[in-house]
């Protein structure tokens, strides 16, 4: 009965990750988990940027409902792109969650210090691999509570009051 | 050292299903309860009758409380250097956008809304213990700002339990 988790509500995730084979296993996995999810990849933190405050290409582009945020990326690293995320005050709320192969505790405790939402190292098994997204999509997406719910049109959220990348 | 929930409620209803929840699902959990904004801040700084307290992997917080409300506990803990890196999860009876908001605006790690039904209930406590306690990767636990002297004791104490 969750709004989130209906079928007929688009949900909109962007994935940001520059390793081609990652980004296929994510997509594979998101197919499995959950149809009405649409998967935005972009592969660095610049066009990730450009995506979340719709600039150039990505004029058009929707708010996503959740951010999967990989840490080592070319130009701009998922930690800018992290600090940048949760230093805006309108793209703050997206939750973010880093997906990386670090396991690093210095990169876990700087991630969480930025504020990220949560942390996890990708797994390196096939199957441990879409099992995690089918928990983050079964936790994040039908479980938890995200901001601008129950509104049919997430594009030009905001609050009316703030449209301003349109 | 089994894993430490830090669970700020004060409805006494609520309390007892989230620490029945957890027996259930993960008896390994050590669920400390406080029932107010002022003792879980007095709990998270080791003051007054916690100066013993342990610094929990996860909290879990109400947003309407008595005495210091949960926003405000959230407010504190997000923009404490030693704090902020607690994932701290909104488990609340409020549905109200604007809750969800100012929440996720005050770094919430996540929002979660309480069912009304005991079997619904059950089920998120088992979905907040397969999610965030098992899965996400939290930061280890090293020293914060006092008081991590102690807990070193408790954690051979209790790999010497497991052992035996």
């Amino acid at each position: 009965m969750h709004p989130n988790g209906g079928n007929n509500m688009a949900l909109e995730v962007l994935l940001v990750e520059d390793s081609p084979g990652d980004v296929r296993l994510t997509q594979e996995a998101f197919r499995t988990a959950n149809t009405s999810v649409h998967l935005h990849v972009t592969s660095d933190g610049v066009e990730a940027m450009a995506f979340l405050k719709r600039e150039g290409p990505y004029a058009g582009a929707p708010r996503p409902d959740l951010t999967l945020l990989d840490l080592n990326m070319p130009r701009m690293d998922g930690r800018e792109v992290l600090a940048r995320i949760k230093g805006d005050d309108s793209l703050k709320t997206i939750p973010t969650v880093i997906l990386t192969t670090s396991e690093a505790e210095e990169d876990i405790a700087k991630s969480y210090k930025l504020h990220a939402n949560c942390y996890f190292s990708k797994p390196v098994q096939l199957d441990a691999f879409e099992d995690l997204v089918k928990s983050i999509n079964n936790f994040w997406l039908a479980t938890a509570k995200l901001p601008g719910q129950g509104k049919t049109e997430h594009a030009g959220r905001g609050n009316g009051a703030e449209k301003k990348h349109s | 050292m089994p894993l430490q929930v830090l669970l700020v409620e004060d409805s006494p209803g609520d309390l007892r299903l989230t620490q029945e929840a957890f027996k259930v699902v993960n008896p390994f959990i050590q669920v400390h309860v406080v029932n107010d904004g002022v003792e879980a801040m007095a709990f998270l700084k080791h003051q007054g009758e916690y100066v013993d307290s342990t610094r929990p992997d996860l909290i879990l917080l109400d947003l309407n409380l008595p005495k210091m409300d949960g926003r405000q506990v959230l407010a504190q803990i997000k923009e404490d250097d030693g704090l902020k890196t607690i994932p701290t999860v909104i488990l609340t009876s409020s549905e109200a956008e604007a809750d969800v908001v100012k929440s996720y605006q005050l770094q919430a790690n996540c929002y979660l809304s309480k069912p009304l039904h005991f079997d619904a209930f059950y089920s998120l406590v088992k979905s907040i213990n397969d999610f965030w306690l098992s899965r996400v990767k939290l930061p280890q636990k090293k020293n914060d700002n006092n008081q991590e002297a102690k807990p070193e004791i408790d954690r051979t104490t209790s790999a010497e339990l497991r052992a035996g």
